[in-house]
């Protein structure tokens, strides 16, 4: 094991709040809103680190700061404050808020992938299969047909996408399929960090274990890293190396899944535990 | 040369909310040398597995040390130990078998016992001619091997179990209770292949009700009783 390696992604005190704050809001939270100025902090100072070849996992009920975090690291959302530097932009010395919009696309394009609970969010619904992918090629500068189809025909066949349906719109498929024309999309321009945000919530449990399953396959085939949220803890038990927890906005606690889901510290994770069913 | 030093542990769980805190093992010490097999025995609840479990830290130590001498990282307490330090060591020198089977969905028998190998980096003949050859030697059929483990039976569980993790040979081995529920003649095949992994190097710890099957095996025994060793 290199003693030093460089994780893919280093965040840093991320903070995205809604309202302008007030001296008293760090000691006048109630859950994530400050009770004298009605600020809302929705991530609250939250610090992770993913390393190469590693799944991530994020869990914490509705409203605690999960997907904040995912679209602030997507630049769907603007943090008010924190920085994050990834490994292959700028060699990971600049923090990504701090680059421009035609930055901000291209790590978008070509280093980052993001799968979206909700496949509207991440496909265009009239385009087809193919056209969603070739989208995202074109995105990070390639013209070349052949190859776009060619590229197309290999993901789709990896996430089990008949071919014969390359050329149909995502609207005439379930929503599994969109889920996994969605994850292709993704891995279109090979990112070296794929975020997955609750890509099976809503599945029915064999369409899920299909995805659960295409995941860890892209895990070992290209070697990427995940950071996988999910407010499902069998997910995070089948597919996360480390866990973390969230609850209002901040971390409250972090280990290996294993150790998380077995010996939990927190009262929340402990609750949170106790209810898997 | 000593691969494992536990000194003083003890592991408190903290209920919240109960508010209460139960204690489990307290004041463990154990040594364990390179090549050597040390035998845990207690009744249910004594604290028998606990102490496994922090060593493999899927449980936190409360206090105390436990020190590995490491191939990659030297001396390691793995109770402070980094969590990518001891993914590394799980994934390298450390193997932890017990009781229970847990596999990804869709992963056939086959491919669960090749995943312990392909994580490590093995190629993929390789991974499948060694694991094939493990599943062989554990009796388990070959009508079994390209199925889903989901229906297999506790015994059959179990020998997937002891083929994913002794396929790769770990330095370190910790075994909770891998005979439950295993018909004579397959202890027999297990107890073989403990000590055939016993003279190649690999060090070991195991939780057994069978005194029995300890016998030849084992050459230290610790008898835990309400968490404390006797």
């Amino acid at each position: 094991m290199n003693q030093k390696e460089t994780p893919v992604l280093r965040m840093k005190n991320l903070t995205v709040r809604y309202g302008e704050g007030c001296p008293f809001c760090k000691t006048s939270l109630e859950k994530n809103r400050c009770r004298i100025c009605g600020t809302v902090w929705a991530a609250n100072d939250i610090s992770l680190e993913v390393y190469p070849g590693e799944v991530l996992g994020i869990v914490g009920e509705s409203g605690s700061g999960k997907s904040t975090l995912m679209q602030s690291l997507y630049f769907d959302l603007e943090p008010t404050g924190g920085e994050a530097y990834l490994k292959n932009y700028e060699n990971g010395e600049k923090n990504i808020w701090d680059a421009s919009a035609f930055e901000r696309r291209k790590i978008r394009n070509n280093i980052m992938g993001m799968v979206y609970q909700n496949p509207i969010r991440g496909l265009r619904m009239d385009y087809s299969a193919a056209g969603n992918i070739a989208e995202k090629i074109i995105a990070a500068g390639s013209r070349n047909a052949g190859q776009m189809t060619e590229r197309a025909r290999e993901l789709l066949e990896a996430v089990e996408i008949l071919t014969s349906r390359m050329s149909e719109a995502p609207k005439n498929f379930s929503g599994g399929m969109q889920q996994r024309v969605q994850i292709s999309k993704a891995l279109a321009n090979n990112p070296s960090l794929l975020l997955l945000d609750e890509v099976t919530t809503g599945l029915d449990l064999s369409v899920q274990a299909k995805v659960l399953d295409l995941i860890r396959k892209i895990k070992a085939k290209y070697g990427i890293s995940i950071l996988l949220v999910s407010h499902d803890l069998a997910v995070i038990r089948m597919l996360a190396d480390r866990t973390i927890v969230m609850l209002d906005g901040k971390v409250i606690e972090s280990g290996l899944t294993d150790q998380i889901l077995e010996d939990p510290q927190h009262a929340y994770t402990q609750q949170l535990v106790y209810s898997l069913l | 040369m000593e691969i494992l030093r536990i000194e003083n542990l003890a592991k408190n769980f903290k209920i919240h909310n109960a508010d209460k805190e139960i204690r489990s093992c307290q004041n463990v010490n154990m040594s364990l040398e390179e090549g050597q097999f040390i035998g845990i025995v207690g009744l249910s609840g004594a604290g028998k597995s606990t102490i496994l479990k922090c060593i493999n830290r899927t449980y936190l130590a409360t206090t105390g040390r436990i020190l590995y001498n490491s191939q990659a990282f030297g001396e390691i307490d793995m109770t402070s130990a980094s969590e990518r330090e001891i993914l590394y060591l799980r994934k390298n020198e450390i193997g932890y078998v017990s009781q229970f089977l847990n596999v990804m969905p869709r992963t056939t028998a086959k491919e669960h016992v090749m995943s312990a190998l392909l994580d490590g980096g093995v190629s993929g003949d390789e991974a499948r001619e060694k694991a094939e050859e493990m599943l062989r030697y554990f009796r388990l059929s070959e009508n079994l091997w390209d199925i889903y483990p989901n229906t297999f039976s506790g015994g059959e569980r179990l020998r997937l179990n002891l083929a994913h993790t002794m396929v790769r040979q770990p330095r370190l081995m910790l075994l909770d209770e891998p005979t439950a529920s295993l018909d004579n003649k397959t202890k027999v095949l297990v107890k073989d292949m403990l000590i055939k992994l016993k003279r190649q190097g690999t060090s070991m710890i195991g939780i057994f009700h069978d005194l029995e099957f300890m016998d030849g095996l084992c050459d230290q025994v610790f008898n835990i009783s309400e968490g404390v060793i006797l």
